[in-house]
């Protein structure tokens, strides 16, 4: 079973004073197997957000379904992960507290959740930052306290909305490796957001094409290259060349014979 | 430039100067000395309504602590009514759009009346004790609680209740958890100014509706002819004022210890 079945959706926004309705997403069909690493890559404007926040929860589709599990989205639950554009960490909370914030809900003791905090902490290389507060922290280091914020519920699908867009091409490449390292090790499903050919090719397993107005998948390419992935080999440079035709618009046709998926 | 011991003296020097001033403008006898007692008289006076040590103060010899204290039992269970109802009111309005519709016309239309205006229904209502002081008291550091709230509740991150909808919270834990610590910030500003305004109305009360009190001192003294004692039940209501409020900031500081103020050269003030 697919970790995540979208089928047959649509969403219409509709402007409150003009009456205008935009057609943000139309004829959706994505499924997602488990622990694929599923990079949504799109222009601005071509609803890869509105789309991953439909599988988060916060918004619902105008048409067709969302599953995860085998069960209809309705609302934002802690079975689903998200690591969001900005970190929007707790800023009067320690690292430690913000990471655990899912088990003080829980109501687990400051023990317990001190400890599960520690591993996870650890885990994306933040060792010796559990007392530190948010104000204290790079961009980057915040990032990793919502990887592991995410990653310490255990969810069956972590989403993310570009979490490394904020952040400078040294850090971001670091944090690419990371997130790698992090998702071979703990495997899972992962749907990530992004608008950058190079990042999409580093990370994924599959590679979801998308165009604008209305926002529809152009293209769901697998990504047969080895880990790590070498940004300057041939073979990232011809899949590179492939997403740039797609992403023009122009009639890529057929998957060229170099990158055809051995059956 | 001052450093920070220039500064410090200046907190000190200023005021001292001021007093020094009054002294002698006080003693060279533009005015009739008992119009305008000078601080010395009037420190005087003020130790007598301290200590009882020799009656100078007359009926209100050695009462201070009875007087300091009873005005300030009424601003804190006024301010603690308000700061409880506020905080409670103001979540609830800049939470929920049916908290806002059933309860803000209301408030709105009643902020405006200024609080000294509930004294005749005060009194009708309450008597003449303390239960007319606290209730407005209650009136005047309530609505600046409550304002401060809803817009404290109203620009919380909404990308942070998010993230604890994300993390499974139900929305009584989002409001504790995430709303109410983020709109801690202008929860504090609220309840600075209603501090200052609990002592405002505190001493306004005991003039007109309480027999006892700094504010009941003052009326007292004023109908006596005693200008010294005026100043000195003046001058108490400033210090306890000024201390309530540092109580208040400094329990902002505590609370608020994450929160980095930053100058404009970058140090941490």
């Amino acid at each position: 079973m697919a970790a995540i079945e979208i089928s047959g959706v649509r969403k219409v926004f509709r402007n409150a004073t003009s009456g205008d309705e935009l057609v943000s997403l139309e004829g959706i069909d994505l499924a997602v197997a488990s622990n694929d690493f599923l990079c949504l890559l799109g222009p601005s404007g071509c609803g890869k957000s509105t789309l991953l926040n439909m599988i988060a929860g916060f918004e619902t589709p105008s048409a067709g379904t969302v599953a995860v599990d085998g069960q209809a989205v309705s609302s934002p639950g802690a079975d689903r992960g998200m690591v969001f554009q900005q970190p929007t960490l707790m800023p009067w909370l320690p690292v430690w507290e913000n990471v655990a914030f899912h088990l003080r809900l829980k109501g687990a003791s400051r023990r317990a959740r001190r400890e599960a905090a520690a591993t996870y902490i650890d885990m994306v290389g933040l060792t010796g930052f559990a007392d530190h507060y948010p104000a204290q922290l790079s961009g980057g280091m915040s990032q990793r306290v919502g990887i592991a914020r995410a990653l310490l519920m255990n969810p069956r699908v972590i989403l993310m909305d570009e979490p490394f867009g904020a952040l400078d091409e040294q850090t971001k490449m670091e944090m690419q490796t990371e997130l790698v390292r992090i998702w071979e090790h703990h495997r899972g499903t992962i749907v990530f957001v992004t608008h950058g050919i190079d990042e999409a090719l580093t990370l994924g397993t599959h590679i979801a094409v998308m165009s604008a107005r209305p926002g529809r998948i152009k293209a769901l390419l697998p990504v047969d290259l080895p880990r790590p992935r070498d940004v300057t080999s041939p073979r990232f440079n011809d899949y590179k060349r492939h997403l740039l035709s797609l992403l023009r618009g122009e009639e890529a046709g057929s998957l060229p014979a170099s990158l055809a998926v051995p059956a | 430039m001052f450093r920070s011991n220039g500064r410090r003296a200046l907190r000190i020097l200023v005021p001292l100067g001021l007093l020094a001033a009054w002294e002698a403008f006080s003693r060279a006898g533009f005015l009739p000395r008992n119009l305008l007692p000078p601080p010395s008289a009037v420190l005087y006076a003020w130790a007598d309504w301290i200590f009882g040590f020799n009656h100078s103060a007359g009926s209100d010899s050695g009462t201070w602590l009875m007087d300091a204290s009873a005005s300030g039992m009424r601003v804190f269970t006024g301010f603690t009514l308000a700061a409880v109802t506020g905080i409670m009111a103001g979540i609830a309005i800049g939470w929920s759009r049916v908290a806002e519709a059933s309860m803000e016309p209301t408030l709105q239309m009643l902020r405006p009346i200024p609080p000294v205006s509930w004294i005749p229904l005060a009194v009708i209502w309450f008597g003449i004790a303390n239960k007319p002081a606290i209730f407005l008291v209650f009136l005047g550091a309530f609505f600046p609680i409550l304002m401060n709230t809803i817009h404290g509740v109203r620009t919380v991150d909404a990308n942070l209740v998010r993230a604890g909808a994300m993390m499974g919270g139900r929305e009584h834990q989002l409001l504790r958890f995430i709303v109410f610590p983020a709109a801690l910030p202008s929860i504090f500003a609220g309840l600075r100014i209603g501090i200052g305004s609990a002592w405002m109305l505190t001493v306004t009360a005991e003039m007109i509706a309480v027999k006892n009190g700094l504010g009941y001192v003052l009326w007292d003294s004023y109908n006596f002819f005693r200008y010294d004692l005026v100043l000195a039940a003046m001058a108490s209501i400033g210090l306890l004022g000024y201390a309530s409020d540092l109580a208040v900031k400094a329990l902002m500081t505590a609370t608020l210890h994450w929160q980095q103020s930053t100058t404009v050269q970058g140090r941490q003030g």
